[in-house]
Protein backbone atom coordinates (compact mmCIF):
# COMPACT_ATOMS: atom_id res chain seq x y z
CA UNK A 1 0.00 0.00 0.00
CA UNK A 2 2.72 2.41 1.01
CA UNK A 3 4.82 1.46 -1.99
CA UNK A 4 1.90 2.19 -4.27
CA UNK A 5 1.39 5.60 -2.67
CA UNK A 6 5.09 6.46 -3.06
CA UNK A 7 5.09 5.34 -6.67
CA UNK A 8 1.99 7.41 -7.31
CA UNK A 9 3.57 10.53 -5.80
CA UNK A 10 6.76 9.96 -7.77
CA UNK A 11 4.71 9.72 -10.96
CA UNK A 12 3.07 13.02 -10.05
CA UNK A 13 6.50 14.61 -9.65
CA UNK A 14 7.45 13.45 -13.13
CA UNK A 15 4.73 15.72 -14.49
CA UNK A 16 6.99 18.62 -13.50
CA UNK A 17 9.51 17.46 -16.11
CA UNK A 18 7.29 18.50 -18.96
CA UNK A 19 8.68 21.55 -20.72
CA UNK A 20 7.44 23.70 -23.48
CA UNK A 21 8.78 22.59 -26.85
CA UNK A 22 10.87 25.07 -28.79
CA UNK A 23 10.70 24.50 -32.48
CA UNK A 24 13.91 26.13 -33.65
CA UNK A 25 13.94 24.91 -37.18
CA UNK A 26 11.04 24.41 -39.56
CA UNK A 27 11.54 22.18 -42.57
CA UNK A 28 11.49 24.25 -45.77
CA UNK A 29 8.27 22.64 -47.09
CA UNK A 30 6.52 23.61 -43.83
CA UNK A 31 7.75 27.19 -44.21
CA UNK A 32 6.49 27.24 -47.78
CA UNK A 33 3.10 25.92 -46.65
CA UNK A 34 2.90 28.56 -43.91
CA UNK A 35 2.94 31.22 -46.62
CA UNK A 36 -0.23 29.79 -48.21
CA UNK A 37 -2.81 32.10 -46.67
CA UNK A 38 -6.02 32.63 -48.61
CA UNK A 39 -7.19 36.17 -47.82
CA UNK A 40 -10.53 37.53 -48.98
CA UNK A 41 -10.62 39.78 -52.02
CA UNK A 42 -10.26 42.94 -49.90
CA UNK A 43 -7.17 41.45 -48.16
CA UNK A 44 -8.94 41.33 -44.80
CA UNK A 45 -9.76 38.01 -43.17
CA UNK A 46 -9.66 34.66 -44.91
CA UNK A 47 -8.48 31.11 -44.44
CA UNK A 48 -5.25 30.41 -42.57
CA UNK A 49 -2.88 27.79 -43.99
CA UNK A 50 -3.88 24.21 -43.03
CA UNK A 51 -0.41 23.51 -41.72
CA UNK A 52 -0.94 26.02 -38.90
CA UNK A 53 -3.54 23.75 -37.34
CA UNK A 54 -1.39 20.70 -37.98
CA UNK A 55 1.47 22.34 -36.07
CA UNK A 56 -0.88 23.01 -33.15
CA UNK A 57 -1.21 26.80 -33.44
CA UNK A 58 2.34 27.37 -32.21
CA UNK A 59 2.48 31.14 -32.63
CA UNK A 60 -0.01 32.22 -29.97
CA UNK A 61 0.37 29.59 -27.28
CA UNK A 62 4.14 29.14 -27.22
CA UNK A 63 6.18 31.46 -25.02
CA UNK A 64 9.35 31.03 -27.08
CA UNK A 65 7.64 32.11 -30.29
CA UNK A 66 6.02 35.04 -28.47
CA UNK A 67 9.42 36.15 -27.19
CA UNK A 68 10.88 35.93 -30.66
CA UNK A 69 7.98 38.04 -31.91
CA UNK A 70 8.67 40.60 -29.23
CA UNK A 71 12.35 40.73 -30.17
CA UNK A 72 11.51 41.16 -33.86
CA UNK A 73 9.13 43.99 -32.98
CA UNK A 74 12.09 46.07 -31.79
CA UNK A 75 14.67 44.61 -34.22
CA UNK A 76 12.62 45.66 -37.24
CA UNK A 77 11.71 49.01 -35.81
CA UNK A 78 7.96 48.61 -35.52
CA UNK A 79 8.54 50.84 -32.49
CA UNK A 80 9.56 53.67 -34.80
CA UNK A 81 5.97 54.05 -36.03
CA UNK A 82 3.79 52.22 -33.49
CA UNK A 83 5.75 53.01 -30.31
CA UNK A 84 5.25 50.34 -27.67
CA UNK A 85 1.88 49.54 -29.20
CA UNK A 86 0.27 52.77 -28.14
CA UNK A 87 0.67 54.21 -31.63
CA UNK A 88 2.53 57.18 -33.08
CA UNK A 89 2.63 57.86 -36.80
CA UNK A 90 1.19 54.35 -37.17
CA UNK A 91 -2.05 53.31 -35.44
CA UNK A 92 -2.19 51.88 -31.92
CA UNK A 93 -1.97 48.08 -31.77
CA UNK A 94 -3.35 47.44 -28.31
CA UNK A 95 -6.55 49.45 -28.06
CA UNK A 96 -8.64 46.63 -29.51
CA UNK A 97 -9.61 48.63 -32.62
CA UNK A 98 -8.27 47.35 -35.92
CA UNK A 99 -8.45 48.92 -39.36
CA UNK A 100 -7.74 45.65 -41.11
CA UNK A 101 -8.76 42.99 -38.67
CA UNK A 102 -7.02 41.21 -35.85
CA UNK A 103 -7.43 37.67 -37.12
CA UNK A 104 -4.19 35.86 -37.99
CA UNK A 105 -4.67 36.07 -41.74
CA UNK A 106 -5.35 39.82 -41.79
CA UNK A 107 -2.32 40.48 -39.61
CA UNK A 108 -0.16 38.19 -41.74
CA UNK A 109 -1.19 40.01 -44.90
CA UNK A 110 -0.69 43.40 -43.21
CA UNK A 111 2.89 42.50 -42.37
CA UNK A 112 3.82 40.62 -45.53
CA UNK A 113 2.26 42.92 -48.12
CA UNK A 114 1.91 46.20 -46.22
CA UNK A 115 -1.17 48.47 -46.18
CA UNK A 116 -1.86 51.39 -48.43
CA UNK A 117 -1.74 54.25 -45.92
CA UNK A 118 1.86 53.88 -44.90
CA UNK A 119 2.43 50.40 -43.47
CA UNK A 120 5.55 49.08 -45.28
CA UNK A 121 5.65 45.51 -46.66
CA UNK A 122 7.97 43.18 -44.78
CA UNK A 123 7.73 40.20 -47.15
CA UNK A 124 11.31 40.61 -48.36
CA UNK A 125 12.77 41.51 -44.96
CA UNK A 126 11.27 38.85 -42.72
CA UNK A 127 11.02 35.11 -43.22
CA UNK A 128 7.57 33.54 -43.19
CA UNK A 129 8.17 32.06 -39.76
CA UNK A 130 9.20 35.43 -38.38
CA UNK A 131 6.03 37.04 -39.74
CA UNK A 132 3.96 34.41 -37.93
CA UNK A 133 5.92 35.03 -34.73
CA UNK A 134 5.10 38.73 -35.01
CA UNK A 135 1.44 37.93 -35.70
CA UNK A 136 1.32 35.79 -32.56
CA UNK A 137 2.92 38.56 -30.55
CA UNK A 138 0.56 41.26 -31.87
CA UNK A 139 -2.42 39.08 -30.98
CA UNK A 140 -1.32 38.89 -27.35
CA UNK A 141 -0.28 42.49 -26.66
CA UNK A 142 -3.69 44.04 -26.45
CA UNK A 143 -5.85 41.09 -25.60
CA UNK A 144 -8.96 41.36 -23.54
CA UNK A 145 -8.95 37.68 -22.57
CA UNK A 146 -6.44 35.71 -20.52
CA UNK A 147 -3.71 33.66 -22.16
CA UNK A 148 -1.49 30.93 -20.73
CA UNK A 149 1.65 32.00 -22.59
CA UNK A 150 3.53 35.28 -22.44
CA UNK A 151 6.79 36.56 -23.89
CA UNK A 152 9.80 37.43 -21.76
CA UNK A 153 9.53 40.52 -19.59
CA UNK A 154 10.68 43.99 -20.58
CA UNK A 155 14.16 45.16 -19.72
CA UNK A 156 13.12 48.78 -20.09
CA UNK A 157 10.48 50.62 -18.13
CA UNK A 158 6.93 49.50 -18.85
CA UNK A 159 5.05 52.00 -20.94
CA UNK A 160 1.95 49.84 -21.22
CA UNK A 161 0.41 46.84 -19.48
CA UNK A 162 2.81 43.88 -19.55
CA UNK A 163 1.92 41.16 -22.06
CA UNK A 164 1.61 38.64 -19.28
CA UNK A 165 -1.05 40.69 -17.56
CA UNK A 166 -4.32 39.22 -18.59
CA UNK A 167 -6.59 40.68 -19.58
CA UNK A 168 -4.59 43.75 -20.62
CA UNK A 169 -7.75 45.82 -20.72
CA UNK A 170 -11.24 44.91 -19.67
CA UNK A 171 -13.22 46.83 -22.25
CA UNK A 172 -12.67 48.64 -25.52
CA UNK A 173 -11.87 52.31 -25.24
CA UNK A 174 -13.31 54.92 -27.53
CA UNK A 175 -12.62 54.24 -31.20
CA UNK A 176 -9.61 56.16 -32.54
CA UNK A 177 -10.34 59.00 -34.94
CA UNK A 178 -8.60 58.50 -38.27
CA UNK B 1 41.46 -5.02 -7.78
CA UNK B 2 45.01 -4.09 -6.98
CA UNK B 3 45.79 -0.37 -6.88
CA UNK B 4 47.93 0.82 -9.80
CA UNK B 5 49.57 4.06 -8.63
CA UNK B 6 51.64 4.42 -11.81
CA UNK B 7 48.64 3.93 -14.01
CA UNK B 8 46.71 6.49 -11.99
CA UNK B 9 49.56 9.00 -12.26
CA UNK B 10 49.78 8.40 -16.01
CA UNK B 11 46.04 8.94 -16.35
CA UNK B 12 46.36 12.30 -14.61
CA UNK B 13 49.20 13.47 -16.87
CA UNK B 14 47.00 14.53 -19.83
CA UNK B 15 45.32 17.01 -17.49
CA UNK B 16 48.55 19.03 -17.57
CA UNK B 17 47.99 19.85 -21.25
CA UNK B 18 45.25 22.15 -19.98
CA UNK B 19 47.98 24.41 -18.59
CA UNK B 20 49.19 25.71 -21.95
CA UNK B 21 47.58 26.47 -25.28
CA UNK B 22 45.71 29.46 -26.71
CA UNK B 23 43.27 29.74 -23.81
CA UNK B 24 45.00 29.31 -20.46
CA UNK B 25 45.39 31.61 -17.49
CA UNK B 26 48.47 29.59 -16.52
CA UNK B 27 50.26 30.44 -19.78
CA UNK B 28 50.24 34.24 -19.65
CA UNK B 29 51.17 36.23 -22.78
CA UNK B 30 50.99 39.74 -21.38
CA UNK B 31 51.70 41.65 -18.15
CA UNK B 32 48.10 41.61 -16.91
CA UNK B 33 47.70 37.89 -17.34
CA UNK B 34 51.17 37.41 -15.84
CA UNK B 35 50.29 39.27 -12.65
CA UNK B 36 47.10 37.20 -12.37
CA UNK B 37 49.00 33.97 -12.94
CA UNK B 38 51.47 34.98 -10.24
CA UNK B 39 48.54 35.61 -7.92
CA UNK B 40 47.06 32.18 -8.69
CA UNK B 41 50.35 30.40 -7.94
CA UNK B 42 51.03 32.37 -4.73
CA UNK B 43 47.54 31.75 -3.39
CA UNK B 44 47.78 28.07 -4.26
CA UNK B 45 51.18 27.72 -2.57
CA UNK B 46 50.22 29.60 0.61
CA UNK B 47 46.86 27.91 0.97
CA UNK B 48 48.40 24.52 0.19
CA UNK B 49 50.99 25.02 2.90
CA UNK B 50 48.38 26.08 5.44
CA UNK B 51 46.26 23.08 4.55
CA UNK B 52 49.22 20.73 5.07
CA UNK B 53 50.06 22.34 8.42
CA UNK B 54 46.47 22.07 9.64
CA UNK B 55 46.22 18.40 8.65
CA UNK B 56 49.56 17.71 10.31
CA UNK B 57 48.41 19.37 13.54
CA UNK B 58 45.13 17.47 13.54
CA UNK B 59 47.02 14.23 12.99
CA UNK B 60 49.42 14.94 15.87
CA UNK B 61 46.59 15.93 18.19
CA UNK B 62 44.65 12.75 17.47
CA UNK B 63 47.72 10.62 17.97
CA UNK B 64 48.72 12.28 21.23
CA UNK B 65 45.23 12.16 22.59
CA UNK B 66 45.09 8.46 21.94
CA UNK B 67 48.54 7.91 23.48
CA UNK B 68 47.66 9.80 26.67
CA UNK B 69 44.07 8.73 27.18
CA UNK B 70 43.53 7.92 30.81
CA UNK B 71 42.00 9.29 33.96
CA UNK B 72 44.65 12.02 34.14
CA UNK B 73 42.60 14.27 31.85
CA UNK B 74 39.96 15.78 34.02
CA UNK B 75 38.11 18.25 31.78
CA UNK B 76 36.54 20.12 34.66
CA UNK B 77 39.82 20.69 36.46
CA UNK B 78 42.41 21.68 33.88
CA UNK B 79 46.06 21.95 34.74
CA UNK B 80 47.07 25.55 34.44
CA UNK B 81 50.37 24.78 32.65
CA UNK B 82 48.83 22.81 29.74
CA UNK B 83 45.97 25.29 29.66
CA UNK B 84 48.38 28.17 29.15
CA UNK B 85 50.19 26.26 26.42
CA UNK B 86 46.92 25.64 24.60
CA UNK B 87 46.02 29.29 24.90
CA UNK B 88 49.36 30.23 23.36
CA UNK B 89 48.76 27.90 20.40
CA UNK B 90 45.26 29.28 19.76
CA UNK B 91 46.40 32.91 19.96
CA UNK B 92 49.34 32.15 17.68
CA UNK B 93 47.04 30.49 15.13
CA UNK B 94 44.61 33.43 15.16
CA UNK B 95 47.41 35.94 14.66
CA UNK B 96 48.89 33.86 11.82
CA UNK B 97 45.47 33.59 10.14
CA UNK B 98 44.85 37.32 10.32
CA UNK B 99 48.32 38.09 8.98
CA UNK B 100 48.10 35.62 6.11
CA UNK B 101 44.63 36.71 5.03
CA UNK B 102 45.55 40.39 5.27
CA UNK B 103 48.67 39.83 3.14
CA UNK B 104 46.77 37.84 0.51
CA UNK B 105 44.03 40.46 0.38
CA UNK B 106 46.56 43.22 -0.08
CA UNK B 107 48.35 41.30 -2.83
CA UNK B 108 45.10 40.65 -4.63
CA UNK B 109 44.15 44.33 -4.31
CA UNK B 110 47.47 45.56 -5.69
CA UNK B 111 47.41 43.06 -8.55
CA UNK B 112 43.85 43.90 -9.61
CA UNK B 113 44.56 47.61 -9.40
CA UNK B 114 47.58 47.26 -11.65
CA UNK B 115 45.27 45.74 -14.29
CA UNK B 116 43.65 49.06 -15.14
CA UNK B 117 46.93 51.00 -15.27
CA UNK B 118 48.35 51.36 -18.75
CA UNK B 119 51.46 52.98 -20.08
CA UNK B 120 51.40 54.71 -23.46
CA UNK B 121 48.58 55.78 -25.76
CA UNK B 122 46.05 52.91 -25.73
CA UNK B 123 44.12 51.63 -28.72
CA UNK B 124 40.43 51.92 -27.83
CA UNK B 125 38.18 49.14 -29.07
CA UNK B 126 34.48 48.81 -28.32
CA UNK B 127 33.22 45.31 -27.76
CA UNK B 128 29.49 44.72 -27.58
CA UNK B 129 28.02 41.35 -26.73
CA UNK B 130 24.88 39.98 -28.36
CA UNK B 131 23.20 36.61 -28.14
CA UNK B 132 25.51 34.93 -29.35
CA UNK B 133 28.17 36.92 -31.12
CA UNK B 134 30.48 39.91 -30.59
CA UNK B 135 30.46 43.26 -32.33
CA UNK B 136 33.91 44.86 -32.48
CA UNK B 137 34.36 48.57 -33.23
CA UNK B 138 37.83 50.06 -33.66
CA UNK B 139 37.65 53.71 -32.70
CA UNK B 140 39.64 56.52 -34.27
CA UNK B 141 39.97 60.29 -33.83
CA UNK B 142 36.77 60.88 -35.80
CA UNK B 143 33.67 58.68 -35.88
CA UNK B 144 33.68 58.41 -39.68
CA UNK B 145 36.94 56.50 -39.42
CA UNK B 146 35.53 53.94 -36.97
CA UNK B 147 35.58 50.38 -38.27
CA UNK B 148 32.99 47.78 -37.31
CA UNK B 149 33.70 44.07 -37.54
CA UNK B 150 32.70 40.97 -35.59
CA UNK B 151 33.89 37.94 -33.69
CA UNK B 152 37.59 38.72 -33.94
CA UNK B 153 39.77 41.39 -32.32
CA UNK B 154 43.12 42.29 -33.85
CA UNK B 155 45.57 44.22 -31.71
CA UNK B 156 49.10 45.55 -32.18
CA UNK B 157 51.80 43.81 -30.14
CA UNK B 158 53.18 45.86 -27.25
CA UNK B 159 50.53 48.58 -27.31
CA UNK B 160 47.94 48.70 -24.50
CA UNK B 161 44.41 47.98 -25.65
CA UNK B 162 41.49 49.62 -23.88
CA UNK B 163 38.38 47.51 -24.36
CA UNK B 164 35.08 49.27 -23.72
CA UNK B 165 32.63 46.49 -22.94
CA UNK B 166 28.87 46.73 -23.28
CA UNK B 167 25.95 44.49 -24.04
CA UNK B 168 23.03 44.71 -26.44
CA UNK B 169 20.76 42.25 -24.66
CA UNK B 170 21.65 40.15 -21.60
CA UNK B 171 24.73 39.93 -19.37
CA UNK B 172 27.79 38.48 -21.08
CA UNK B 173 31.38 38.33 -19.89
CA UNK B 174 34.59 38.72 -21.86
CA UNK B 175 37.45 36.43 -20.92
CA UNK B 176 40.70 35.96 -22.80
CA UNK B 177 42.67 34.00 -20.17
CA UNK B 178 46.07 34.25 -21.88
CA UNK B 179 45.93 38.06 -21.87
CA UNK B 180 43.68 39.34 -19.08
CA UNK B 181 41.11 38.57 -16.42
CA UNK B 182 37.35 38.35 -16.85
CA UNK B 183 35.17 41.41 -17.19
CA UNK B 184 31.37 41.38 -17.32
CA UNK B 185 29.38 43.06 -20.08
CA UNK B 186 26.24 44.49 -18.55
CA UNK B 187 23.29 46.02 -20.42
CA UNK B 188 23.15 49.77 -19.88
CA UNK B 189 26.64 50.02 -18.45
CA UNK B 190 30.15 50.42 -19.89
CA UNK B 191 32.95 48.42 -18.34
CA UNK B 192 36.60 48.85 -19.24
CA UNK B 193 39.33 46.24 -19.53
CA UNK B 194 42.92 47.08 -20.41
CA UNK B 195 45.50 44.57 -21.58
CA UNK B 196 48.69 44.36 -23.60
CA UNK B 197 49.79 41.46 -25.76
CA UNK B 198 53.53 40.94 -25.60
CA UNK B 199 53.94 38.34 -28.31
CA UNK B 200 52.27 37.89 -31.69
CA UNK B 201 49.79 35.03 -31.76
CA UNK B 202 46.14 34.00 -31.61
CA UNK B 203 44.47 33.80 -28.24
CA UNK B 204 41.05 32.35 -27.71
CA UNK B 205 38.42 34.19 -25.70
CA UNK B 206 35.07 32.91 -24.53
CA UNK B 207 31.90 34.37 -23.09
CA UNK B 208 32.17 33.60 -19.38
CA UNK B 209 28.66 34.37 -18.17
CA UNK B 210 25.81 32.07 -19.08
CA UNK B 211 23.72 33.99 -21.57
CA UNK B 212 21.32 31.50 -23.11
CA UNK B 213 21.14 28.56 -25.41
CA UNK B 214 24.31 29.13 -27.42
CA UNK B 215 26.53 30.52 -24.66
CA UNK B 216 29.01 27.69 -25.33
CA UNK B 217 29.39 28.76 -28.96
CA UNK B 218 30.15 32.37 -28.19
CA UNK B 219 33.89 32.50 -28.66
CA UNK B 220 36.25 35.08 -30.09
CA UNK B 221 39.86 35.15 -31.23
CA UNK B 222 42.25 37.89 -30.21
CA UNK B 223 45.01 38.13 -32.79
CA UNK B 224 48.12 40.07 -31.83
CA UNK B 225 50.19 41.28 -34.77
CA UNK B 226 53.18 43.58 -35.32
CA UNK B 227 52.17 47.26 -35.22
CA UNK B 228 52.82 48.14 -38.90
CA UNK B 229 50.97 45.01 -40.03
CA UNK B 230 48.08 45.95 -37.78
CA UNK B 231 47.86 49.46 -39.26
CA UNK B 232 47.69 48.17 -42.82
CA UNK B 233 45.13 45.56 -41.80
CA UNK B 234 42.99 48.28 -40.20
CA UNK B 235 43.24 50.40 -43.35
CA UNK B 236 42.03 47.46 -45.39
CA UNK B 237 39.09 46.93 -43.02
CA UNK B 238 38.15 50.57 -43.44
CA UNK B 239 37.55 50.03 -47.17
CA UNK B 240 34.05 49.17 -48.44
CA UNK B 241 33.33 45.58 -49.48
CA UNK B 242 35.35 44.08 -52.33
CA UNK B 243 33.70 44.15 -55.76
CA UNK B 244 32.56 40.74 -57.01
CA UNK B 245 35.41 39.04 -58.90
CA UNK B 246 33.24 37.05 -61.31
CA UNK B 247 29.68 36.46 -62.43
CA UNK B 248 28.92 33.98 -59.69
CA UNK B 249 29.97 36.43 -56.99
CA UNK B 250 27.96 39.15 -58.73
CA UNK B 251 24.90 36.91 -58.51
CA UNK B 252 25.76 36.32 -54.86
CA UNK B 253 25.76 40.03 -54.19
CA UNK B 254 22.27 40.24 -55.72
CA UNK B 255 21.11 37.59 -53.24
CA UNK B 256 22.78 39.17 -50.23
CA UNK B 257 21.38 42.63 -50.95
CA UNK B 258 17.98 41.62 -52.33
CA UNK B 259 16.90 38.97 -49.83
CA UNK B 260 16.21 39.18 -46.11
CA UNK B 261 19.99 39.15 -45.41
CA UNK B 262 20.13 42.88 -46.10
CA UNK B 263 17.60 43.63 -43.36
CA UNK B 264 19.94 42.23 -40.71
CA UNK B 265 23.47 42.59 -42.08
CA UNK B 266 25.56 45.52 -43.25
CA UNK B 267 27.85 45.13 -46.23
CA UNK B 268 29.46 48.54 -46.62
CA UNK B 269 29.43 49.76 -50.21
CA UNK B 270 26.18 47.94 -51.00
CA UNK B 271 22.62 48.70 -49.99
CA UNK B 272 22.67 46.04 -47.27
CA UNK B 273 22.52 48.16 -44.11
CA UNK B 274 20.86 46.05 -41.41
CA UNK B 275 22.30 46.41 -37.94
CA UNK B 276 20.97 43.47 -35.95
CA UNK B 277 23.47 40.90 -37.24
CA UNK B 278 27.27 40.93 -37.63
CA UNK B 279 28.82 43.32 -40.17
CA UNK B 280 29.73 41.21 -43.22
CA UNK B 281 31.83 43.77 -45.14
CA UNK B 282 35.01 41.74 -44.66
CA UNK B 283 33.58 38.47 -43.38
CA UNK B 284 35.85 36.43 -45.68
CA UNK B 285 38.95 37.85 -43.99
CA UNK B 286 37.97 36.57 -40.55
CA UNK B 287 39.24 33.23 -39.23
CA UNK B 288 35.88 31.92 -38.06
CA UNK B 289 32.16 32.55 -38.52
CA UNK B 290 29.30 32.45 -36.04
CA UNK B 291 31.53 33.31 -33.07
CA UNK B 292 34.10 30.56 -33.43
CA UNK B 293 31.64 27.89 -34.54
CA UNK B 294 33.07 27.17 -38.01
CA UNK B 295 36.25 28.10 -39.91
CA UNK B 296 35.65 30.68 -42.65
CA UNK B 297 35.70 28.53 -45.76
CA UNK B 298 33.34 28.69 -48.69
CA UNK B 299 31.90 25.32 -47.71
CA UNK B 300 31.32 26.33 -44.11
CA UNK B 301 29.70 29.59 -45.22
CA UNK B 302 27.39 27.59 -47.46
CA UNK B 303 26.49 25.22 -44.63
CA UNK B 304 25.83 28.12 -42.28
CA UNK B 305 23.67 30.13 -44.65
CA UNK B 306 21.75 27.04 -45.79
CA UNK B 307 20.77 26.00 -42.30
CA UNK B 308 21.97 28.14 -39.39
CA UNK B 309 19.58 26.48 -36.94
CA UNK B 310 21.21 23.08 -37.38
CA UNK B 311 24.75 24.43 -37.08
CA UNK B 312 23.98 26.54 -34.00
CA UNK B 313 20.47 25.73 -32.76
CA UNK B 314 18.56 28.68 -31.37
CA UNK B 315 20.81 31.40 -32.74
CA UNK B 316 19.09 34.54 -34.00
CA UNK B 317 19.73 34.06 -37.72
CA UNK B 318 16.76 32.38 -39.41
CA UNK B 319 16.92 29.98 -42.31
CA UNK B 320 16.28 32.15 -45.38
CA UNK B 321 14.86 30.00 -48.20
CA UNK B 322 17.34 30.00 -51.11
CA UNK B 323 17.62 27.92 -54.26
CA UNK B 324 20.75 25.80 -54.74
CA UNK B 325 22.16 28.31 -57.23
CA UNK B 326 21.47 31.26 -54.95
CA UNK B 327 23.14 29.47 -52.06
CA UNK B 328 26.22 28.63 -54.12
CA UNK B 329 26.47 32.20 -55.38
CA UNK B 330 26.00 33.87 -52.01
CA UNK B 331 28.58 31.68 -50.30
CA UNK B 332 31.09 32.41 -53.09
CA UNK B 333 30.42 36.12 -52.63
CA UNK B 334 30.82 35.93 -48.84
CA UNK B 335 34.08 33.97 -49.13
CA UNK B 336 35.35 36.69 -51.49
CA UNK B 337 34.66 39.52 -49.01
CA UNK B 338 38.28 39.61 -47.87
C1 LIG C 1 7.09 53.66 -41.46
C2 LIG C 1 6.23 53.49 -40.33
C3 LIG C 1 5.78 52.07 -39.96
C4 LIG C 1 6.58 51.01 -39.60
C5 LIG C 1 8.10 50.93 -39.56
C6 LIG C 1 5.68 49.94 -39.26
N1 LIG C 1 4.39 50.35 -39.41
FE1 LIG C 1 2.74 49.23 -39.08
N2 LIG C 1 1.56 50.71 -39.82
C7 LIG C 1 2.00 51.97 -40.18
C8 LIG C 1 0.87 52.73 -40.66
C9 LIG C 1 0.94 54.19 -41.13
C10 LIG C 1 -0.25 51.89 -40.57
C11 LIG C 1 -1.70 52.21 -41.00
C12 LIG C 1 -1.86 51.73 -42.40
C13 LIG C 1 -3.21 51.97 -42.98
O1 LIG C 1 -4.10 52.42 -42.29
O2 LIG C 1 -3.38 51.67 -44.18
C14 LIG C 1 0.23 50.64 -40.04
C15 LIG C 1 -0.60 49.54 -39.80
C16 LIG C 1 -0.19 48.43 -39.13
C17 LIG C 1 -1.07 47.36 -38.72
C18 LIG C 1 -2.56 47.30 -38.98
C19 LIG C 1 -3.27 47.97 -37.85
C20 LIG C 1 -4.77 47.89 -37.98
O3 LIG C 1 -5.42 48.69 -37.31
O4 LIG C 1 -5.27 47.05 -38.73
C21 LIG C 1 -0.30 46.45 -38.05
C22 LIG C 1 -0.78 45.16 -37.43
C23 LIG C 1 1.05 46.93 -38.07
N3 LIG C 1 1.10 48.12 -38.71
C24 LIG C 1 2.13 46.26 -37.49
C25 LIG C 1 3.44 46.64 -37.69
C26 LIG C 1 4.58 45.83 -37.31
C27 LIG C 1 4.52 44.49 -36.59
C28 LIG C 1 5.69 46.51 -37.70
C29 LIG C 1 7.17 46.05 -37.59
C30 LIG C 1 7.52 44.87 -38.31
C31 LIG C 1 5.25 47.75 -38.31
N4 LIG C 1 3.89 47.78 -38.29
C32 LIG C 1 6.10 48.70 -38.80
C33 LIG C 1 3.31 52.43 -40.10
C34 LIG C 1 4.41 51.65 -39.84
C1 LIG D 1 16.90 38.13 -38.83
C2 LIG D 1 18.24 38.58 -39.06
C3 LIG D 1 19.17 37.83 -40.03
C4 LIG D 1 18.93 37.49 -41.34
C5 LIG D 1 17.65 37.67 -42.14
C6 LIG D 1 20.17 36.92 -41.83
N1 LIG D 1 21.10 36.90 -40.84
FE1 LIG D 1 23.03 36.25 -41.01
N2 LIG D 1 23.27 36.49 -39.01
C7 LIG D 1 22.35 37.03 -38.14
C8 LIG D 1 22.84 36.92 -36.80
C9 LIG D 1 22.12 37.38 -35.53
C10 LIG D 1 24.12 36.29 -36.89
C11 LIG D 1 25.04 35.91 -35.73
C12 LIG D 1 24.70 34.49 -35.34
C13 LIG D 1 25.55 33.95 -34.25
O1 LIG D 1 26.78 33.83 -34.45
O2 LIG D 1 25.00 33.62 -33.18
C14 LIG D 1 24.36 36.07 -38.30
C15 LIG D 1 25.54 35.52 -38.81
C16 LIG D 1 25.83 35.45 -40.17
C17 LIG D 1 27.12 35.10 -40.71
C18 LIG D 1 28.39 34.82 -39.89
C19 LIG D 1 29.08 36.13 -39.62
C20 LIG D 1 30.23 36.04 -38.68
O3 LIG D 1 31.19 36.80 -38.85
O4 LIG D 1 30.21 35.24 -37.74
C21 LIG D 1 27.02 35.12 -42.08
C22 LIG D 1 28.10 34.84 -43.09
C23 LIG D 1 25.64 35.47 -42.38
N3 LIG D 1 24.96 35.67 -41.20
C24 LIG D 1 25.11 35.57 -43.67
C25 LIG D 1 23.76 35.77 -43.93
C26 LIG D 1 23.17 35.67 -45.25
C27 LIG D 1 23.93 35.39 -46.53
C28 LIG D 1 21.84 35.89 -45.10
C29 LIG D 1 20.75 35.85 -46.15
C30 LIG D 1 20.59 34.61 -46.85
C31 LIG D 1 21.60 36.17 -43.68
N4 LIG D 1 22.78 36.08 -43.02
C32 LIG D 1 20.35 36.47 -43.14
C33 LIG D 1 21.14 37.58 -38.49
C34 LIG D 1 20.52 37.44 -39.72
CU1 LIG E 1 27.55 33.75 -22.60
Amino acid sequence: MRAVAIAGLAALLAAGCQREERDLRLDPPVTAALDQVAPMANAVGGAPPDVLGALGEPYEGNAYNLSEGKRLYSWFNCKGCHADGGGASGPALLDGWWRYGSDPVSLFVTLRDGRQNGMPAYGDKLTTEQIWQLVGYLRTVGVSSASFAAPSRNDEMQSRPAENRAPASAELGTPPSR
Amino acid sequence: MRPHPRLAAAALLPLLTGCTGPQSALDPQGPNAASLAWLIWTFTAVCGLVWLLVLLTVGIALWRRRASSGAADEPLRPESATERRKQGVVIGAVVATVLIIATLTLMSFVATRSLTASSGEPLTVRLRGYQWWWEVTYTADSPDRFVTAANEIRVPVGRPVRLELSSGDVIHSFWVPSLAGKQDMIPGRDNVLTFTAERPGSYRAQCAEFCGMQHARMALVVIAMAAPEFESWLDAQRQPAAEPADEEQEAGRQVATGKACAACHTIRGTRAAGTVGPDLTHVGSRQTIAAGTLPTTRGALGAWIADPQTVKPGNKMPMVPLSADELRAVSAYMAGLK
